[in-house]
């Protein structure tokens, strides 16, 4: 038997991994608001579907609330299309309306419907453990795993089926109209498979929360990586460590697991955001400085290639001239010049600065690019 | 000193995006009072070096002067004309409104356009022949309407430079006509005009001078001596060789 | 639940409840606090909606949570004056953060608000947990920064907000000309030499503090809809930004009043959902039946034009028949033009008909004089 700490954490991390996948797409496609607006206002599915289904893990009730996630998308592409506001208004108007009316609905019949307010932000995460699953007196373990996991295998599936057909989507919709798919069919599917997470999810992390994990883990993993499986892969990875931190971190400090979990996931986000290789904001200002030199190496080549010859050749082709033009600073330009010469690029006869025959093919070499 | 009578004068002005380059070490020297067509394949950096002088880029190197000053003391002698793309036409405001920006600059931090203002923008609106359309929200205006509305912003501007990017594009035949008359009108009174053009069939009727660019400097100087087949060939490559040809025959 | 009923209240019921929101300490400062809420986010939202920065308001507001969480623990003090400028910092830091994360790296804006969005509100809600573990005595109240309670604001409340919509007012009417500009084309702006980066940062600043005061009444899940709702309803009513702005302060009164006003008078239904359904209707009104840019007059407009199209059309068609044969004024049978578009031709030619453009004969069509004129000038216009 786990403990129900054990169970806790593994349903985590079920969690997370299955908000990521989808999330890859949304964040990729540049709608990761979508997710926002589908987790508000799968709440009024919920209770809707709760009022004809009664029965509060009938996975009809999961379908038919992310039909109304999938509504949601919808009226916010309807709304736009009338050419009276931008996307980002449509989006904006839709879920705090269907949204309102949902936390209305729970507030007005809170003793029929078994969801109050506060569930609805914060989730329940921490009561998974007590509301389990027994099949002939068999305990199957907490009846989230079951749902999570099922959630999980079928964005799975869906991923690895139509891979191709998401990715063309994805990165060349045109081309994907021209080869015969519909990146419409794929981006309702897309939006459908977000809604059945999100309401999934909606239990144990709780609408707002849902979306720190379906954006936070994909946007880390797309700084850390260039190609979408391994995006994928890393996104997932990022998504556990997220949740199986943020599961300690409420521990230690007795907080909402949920609320930490999210705020876990924003921090390996900003981690990604400072130290990934290459696209990471350390990364690119060192490159920057080494490409500075490099830059200005090449710069002051063309600008010397440029007064070659000329009138102005004695004004312009000269120390103090490289400091007023290209506005470097003294003791910078006095290593770019420095470094030129130790390159072969130019001579220093203390009066002019003189190309060599390399530099002057390095010059035109750059300026033909 | 000869830069003096130069009415934009850049030097060595290079541009980079991420360390790569757009602009390479661009002179430019216009004299006061000329029309001069800035034309180039597309990414030749056209409408970047009317944002560099503008000062709405930063450089990477080199220098822009107005009539022998910076851009950031000369700017009210400037007057700028946008892509009409750059902004949103469904934007709440009427004709007459856009012009009045124009005068902002001159206005100051605080005061409100008022009578004299709103003079002045008529009278700019009824030089590009719109003056019936003052009151006009902006989104209800065709595309050459709209064009000729940022040009009565400019000419409300009363510059004595005057910069416009790509006016042309998407307007119909009558605006164009209206538009270059307007130019050439500007030039006659000792403005100085440059253009962001893309047509290189009308160069030789509309302009005094071009420049070709293409990341680099090809040509500049009066129109018949730079639209030569070998600078065209070094501008647009292998690209315009019907143009060049037919150039030539002109 | 009786008493939900509005529009069902006898006179002297509706009397009685005047008379309390006259006399009524909490009615009086529900109506005047809401009234500010939509009276500001209304008129601010205009900028944001006009510059696409709608969901940076969902931004601001979620990421203002954390802030006030902070600010409680930190001073242990509910002073209204306190919380607010601690949202108004988290917010305003979030916004910095969402201008970091896009312009230093590849991460997009919708990706970067999301972040900020869910993240800190998990902080926030990570502090409020903690929060309600403390034995301080005083604790109570965070919570209705969530959804938002209009009956919790007291006169103290009121007069803090005023104090700062005034000054926001203030500065906006100062900085209007400026504020317009930037946001209609910001370039330019900066070509006549404006500060655009100082204008940038005071009009962001304003947002911020307009969503800051809104929280404690709407709450922050739903406040940005009182930013973008009564804006792009106010739009299309007008095609004038100061009248646009006014109307969206307008809308966001009203809203905020009634919401507010449903939510004190029938029992358990949250002001901010309240509020947010008033603003919804108001917007879902407008862009059906606004003169000249709602849905209908569209409807309408296409209808008539379609209809114009399909008249001009059968003249032409007439017209161009009849040169065939020499003769301007040669009859044809409508079945030779409905070769050519099938639609609506009978319809057409009785409409024309009664127009004096043609004349019957028997089951031939032809054109009259003035018919004739009017087909040239319609084939000169070059049009079809």
């Amino acid at each position: 038997m786990l403990s129900p700490q054990a169970e806790i954490l593994i349903l985590a991390a079920i969690v997370a991994v299955a908000c990521g996948l989808p999330g890859v797409f949304l964040v990729l496609r540049r709608m990761s608001l979508m997710s926002d607006a589908i987790s508000h206002s799968i709440l009024l599915g919920i209770v809707l579907a709760f009022f004809i289904i009664r029965d509060v893990s009938s996975p009809f009730l999961i379908i038919g609330a992310a039909l109304v996630g999938v509504l949601t998308v919808i009226l916010t592409e309807l709304l736009k299309k009338t050419g009276k506001m931008k996307e980002d208004a449509s989006i904006g108007l839709v879920f705090p309306a269907l949204f309102s009316i949902g936390v209305i609905l729970i507030s007005k019949f809170a003793g029929n419907v078994h969801i109050d307010s506060d569930a609805v932000l914060l989730g329940e995460i921490g009561l998974a453990p007590f509301n389990r699953l027994l099949i002939n007196g068999i305990d199957l373990g907490p009846v989230s795993w079951w749902i999570m996991g099922s959630v999980l295998l079928l964005n799975l599936i869906f991923i690895i089926v139509f891979y191709k057909e998401l990715k063309l989507a994805t990165f060349d919709s045109a081309l994907a109209v021209s080869l015969g798919f519909s990146p419409a069919i794929i981006h309702y599917a897309l939006m459908a498979l977000v809604s059945i997470t999100a309401v999934g999810a909606f239990d144990s992390v709780g609408s707002i929360l849902v979306v720190a994990l379906i954006i936070a883990p994909p946007s880390a993993a797309f700084l850390l990586t260039s190609r979408l499986h391994s995006m994928i892969y890393v996104s997932a990875l990022i998504g556990i460590i997220s949740s199986v931190s943020g599961f300690y971190l409420a521990r230690i400090f007795d907080a909402s697991i949920a609320g930490s979990m999210a705020m876990m996931s924003g921090i390996f986000f900003l981690a990604a955001l400072l130290f990934a290789p290459g696209s990471g904001l350390i990364a690119k200002l060192i490159t920057h400085r080494n490409r500075r030199y490099e830059f200005a190496l090449s710069m002051l080549a063309v600008h010397l290639l440029a007064h070659e010859g000329t009138r102005k050749e004695t004004e312009e082709n000269t120390f103090t001239n490289s400091l007023i033009h290209m506005r470097w600073p003294k003791r910078f330009a006095e290593k770019v010049i420095s470094k030129s010469v130790k390159e072969g690029l130019i001579v220093d006869d203390g009066k002019l600065l003189r190309l060599t025959d390399f530099g002057r093919s390095t010059a035109r070499k750059v300026m033909t690019l | 000193m000869a830069k003096k009578r130069m009415a934009v004068n850049v030097e060595d002005l290079t541009v980079a995006y991420n360390e790569k380059p757009v602009l390479w070490d661009i002179d430019m020297a216009v004299p006061k009072g000329i029309l001069l067509a800035v034309v180039g394949p597309n990414g030749a950096g056209k409408s970047t070096l009317i944002k560099t002088i503008l000062g709405l880029i930063k450089p990477a190197a080199g220098t822009v002067e107005i009539f022998g000053a910076s851009y950031k003391q000369q700017q009210h002698l400037v007057g700028y004309v946008p892509q009409r793309g750059s902004v949103d036409w469904d934007f709440p405001t009427n004709a007459l409104d856009v012009v009045m920006m124009g005068l902002y600059g001159k206005l100051g931090w605080l005061r409100r356009p008022g009578k004299e203002e709103k003079k002045l923008a008529m009278e700019a609106l009824e030089k590009v022949g719109m003056s019936h359309f003052a009151h006009r929200q902006i989104s209800q205006l065709s595309g050459g309407q709209q064009q000729r509305v940022f040009l009565a912003r400019a000419l409300v501007q009363d510059a004595m430079v005057y910069f416009m990017d790509e006016p042309f594009v998407g307007v119909d035949a009558t605006t164009e006509k209206a538009i270059i008359t307007l130019l050439q009108d500007l030039r006659k009174r000792g403005k100085t005009v440059i253009v962001v053009h893309h047509d290189l069939e009308t160069l030789k009727s509309y302009y005094d001078w071009a420049m070709l660019l293409n990341v680099r400097r090809i040509a500049l100087g009066p129109v018949k001596k730079v639209i030569t087949p070998k600078n065209l060939e070094q501008t647009y490559g292998g690209r315009a060789p019907f143009l060049a040809a037919k150039s030539q025959n002109d | 639940m009786g008493e939900g009923r509005l529009s069902l209240l006898p006179r002297a019921k509706m009397i009685e409840i005047l008379y309390n929101i006259i006399s009524d300490y909490t009615l009086r400062n529900v109506i005047l606090g809401s009234a500010i809420v939509g009276i500001i986010a209304g008129s601010l939202g205009c900028f944001a909606v006009l510059r696409r920065q709608s969901l940076l308001g969902d931004a601001i507001s979620h990421a203002a949570l954390p802030g006030i969480a902070l600010a409680f623990l930190l001073t242990l003090s509910k002073s209204p004056l306190i919380l607010l400028l601690g949202a108004a910092a988290a917010g305003f830091i979030g916004t910095l953060l969402v201008l970091l994360f896009t312009h230093t790296t590849k991460t997009k804006e919708d990706a970067a608000l999301g972040i900020i969005l869910s993240v800190f509100f998990g902080f926030g809600i990570f502090l409020l947990t903690i929060i309600q573990k403390l034995p301080t005595s005083n604790k109570a109240g965070l919570e209705t920064f969530l959804f938002g309670n209009a009956s919790t604001l007291l006169q103290s409340d009121v007069r803090l907000m005023s104090l700062f919509a005034l000054m926001i007012f203030i500065v906006l009417l100062f900085f209007w000309k400026n504020f317009k500009i930037i946001v209609f084309d910001y370039s330019f702006a900066k070509s006549i030499g404006l500060p655009v980066k100082t204008i940038n940062i005071i009009l962001t600043a304003l947002l911020v503090f307009a969503i800051a005061i809104g929280l404690q009444t709407v709450g922050v899940v739903l406040m940005s809809a009182m930013v973008i709702a009564p804006a792009v309803a106010a739009r299309q009513w007008t095609n004038s930004l100061s009248v646009m702005v006014l109307l969206a302060a307008l809308f966001g009164a009203f809203s905020g009043i009634s919401g507010a006003l449903i939510s004190s008078l029938v029992q358990k239904m949250p002001t901010g959902p309240t509020i947010v359904l008033v603003i919804s209707a108001i917007v879902l009104f407008s862009l059906a039946l606004a003169p000249n840019r709602g849905i209908l007059w569209d409807m309408y407009r296409k209808k008539k034009n379609r209809k114009k199209i399909r008249l001009d059309n059968t003249l032409l068609n007439l017209f161009r028949l009849s040169k065939s044969h020499n003769d301007p004024y040669h009859a044809h049978d409508l079945k030779s033009l409905m070769a050519i578009d099938p639609t609506g031709v009978r319809e057409a030619a009785i409409e024309l008909e009664q127009n004096g453009l043609v004349k019957r004969a028997g089951s031939r069509w032809g054109l009259t004089k003035q018919g004739i004129e009017k087909a040239r000038s319609l084939a000169q216009g070059g049009v079809f």
